[in-house]
């Protein structure tokens, strides 16, 4: 417990030190404060924008977008993984397919997702939902792969139907995978949401921060990067903190709390 | 021999499939947006195969591997020291995770205020997304070594160059190699993202003016291209992890007993 609040004030005072260092360099001027603000005045721009409407709509757009596409994509990755993964023909005739989609880049479909749907929220959630897919996808593949092949035969000789293999069995195998699939995915999803506003404009924190640099407002361009960077930290926290409540009846979790 | 027919035949199947299903689908298709496969291909060998690929395809792929190659040989050298300082760790902590969460996207307009549009700009923007996945999994990968190879290091007077050469490097190098996969997807996103935000060249500069152009066949025969470069740069990585990493992956087969 000690050495947990001697840490935290480390973390602070890191925290701490590295905002001092950006206020610092520029005011020094190693760093015109054109291409560099100072962390107060960027902390101003950033109170600027917590009172404008503006922002907090932008804000919604960009997490309208990321659950949507994250909800979609996860439904769709489990779903189809516990079917790839339960029946070895389908497996074994989709592997390479899948071994080919998943590199493929998904910014390569920016100019197709603006010509069919332009800047709509459609075109935010085909980039977000082809990138999201393939984590939760190939963690359910590795999951179902994982089945311990003794509880499936007693699961077998009790007479358990498919479903309630698929129920008793599989899942709760597939489970921590496909939750660290959810976690990977989730901050992809941010990632991407923020993409297709930032180069097809579709509303949201990403095409403020575009118009922000066009119009040469740079404290606020830092201040909505710094908003954009805590969404990050809130989502991987939140991930996070989901992945423990999921999986507290998971060994690897109770042994991580005992110890 | 029939085996290996049989995994030929399931490995090609699908993909042969699908290709033939889209070229017949779309052999007389009069979508203005959905343009025969024919005419795709005839389209990709006219524009890629030419000038253009020591234009534009080229620099593009240098740019990507010279941020790659700096992100690398930075992440390992501060993942090393960050890792293998605890007090440093704890100081550090909440200011990389709040970096590594920022969308990395989002620094594109950061860099362009600060170096342009020119090469520098782009390099910039990949080391910056390539860093953090490098450098994290660097973090962990020094602070999980094997506490008797760190005993028998010190008892037999192994220190400086040789440890960290032989101990430090060799035992987290899996975890360098994960990250280094990770951070090559984000490369390829990155270098696309850089290049259609604001250039006058490059693959994603390319692509983006044939879809402001209505040039359809040549925008998909684009994205076909970004496809078969993520392919192709995810084969040639896995080709680099078999020799870096044979020695670990002979290790946990030969752990795991002959299954």
């Amino acid at each position: 417990m000690r050495t947990g609040r001697r840490r935290w004030w480390q973390g602070a005072a890191g925290l701490a030190g590295f905002l001092l260092l950006l206020e610092l360099i520029p005011r020094a001027g190693v760093v015109p404060d054109r291409y560099l603000p100072p962390t107060s005045r960027v902390a101003g721009a950033l109170a600027g924008e917590l009172g404008r409407p503006a922002f907090w709509a932008a804000l919604g757009d960009t997490l309208a977008g990321w659950a949507i596409g994250l909800a979609l994509a996860v439904g769709g990755g489990v779903a189809l993984g516990l079917l790839l993964g339960s029946v070895p023909a389908l497996r074994a005739a989709t592997s390479s397919t899948i071994e080919f989609l998943r590199p493929i880049p998904s910014v390569a479909l920016i100019p197709l997702a603006v010509l069919l749907f332009g800047t709509d929220l459609r075109s935010k959630l085909l980039l977000v939902v082809y990138a999201s897919f393939w984590q939760v996808l190939i963690q359910v593949l590795h999951g179902v792969q994982d089945v311990d092949p003794v509880a499936m035969d007693t699961a077998h000789s009790y007479g358990l139907g498919r479903w309630a293999r698929i129920r008793h069995v599989v899942w709760p195998t597939a489970l921590p995978y496909a939750v660290t699939g959810f976690r990977l995915a989730a901050a992809v999803a941010l990632v991407l949401a923020v993409t297709a506003e930032l180069i097809i404009g579709s509303p949201g924190l990403g095409k403020e921060i575009a118009v922000a640099q066009t119009s040469g407002a740079v404290p606020a361009m830092y201040a909505l990067v710094v908003v954009a960077g805590l969404l990050g930290v809130g989502v991987n926290l939140a991930a996070r903190a989901l992945e423990r409540r999921v999986l507290a009846w998971h060994p690897s979790t109770r042994r991580e709390a005992a110890a | 021999m029939t085996g290996l027919a049989r995994r030929v035949l399931l490995a090609a199947g699908l993909p042969l499939a699908l290709l033939a299903l889209w070229w017949v689908a779309s052999a007389d298709s009069q979508s203005f947006y959905l343009p025969p496969l024919s005419q795709i291909l005839e389209a990709f060998a006219s524009t890629w195969l030419g000038a253009r690929l020591v234009d534009d395809v080229l620099p593009s792929l240098l740019r990507l591997l010279a941020g790659f190659a700096v992100a690398t040989v930075a992440g390992v050298a501060l993942g090393v020291a960050v890792g293998s300082s605890p007090r440093l760790r704890a100081t550090l902590e909440p200011v990389l995770e709040f970096l590594r969460a920022i969308p990395p996207p989002v620094l594109v307009p950061i860099f362009i205020l600060i170096a342009g549009i020119g090469t520098t700009m782009k390099v910039l923007v990949i080391v910056s997304g390539c860093l953090w996945p490098i450098l994290l999994n660097t973090v962990e990968g020094v602070r999980a070594r094997d506490e008797v190879l760190e005993d028998t290091c010190r008892v037999y007077g192994i220190r400086g160059r040789a440890r960290l050469r032989h101990l430090v490097l060799r035992s987290s190098s899996p975890q360098i190699v994960t990250g280094m996969r990770q951070a090559l997807s984000i490369g390829i996103i990155l270098m696309v993202i850089s290049e259609m935000f604001a250039a006058s060249s490059g693959l994603g500069f390319t692509i983006i003016q044939f879809q402001r152009g209505f040039a359809i066949p040549e925008m998909w025969s684009g994205i076909l291209l970004l496809g078969l470069l993520g392919v192709a740069l995810s084969l040639a990585f896995r080709g680099f992890e078999d020799r870096v990493l044979g020695w670990y992956h002979g290790l946990r087969r030969a752990e795991r007993g002959p299954s």
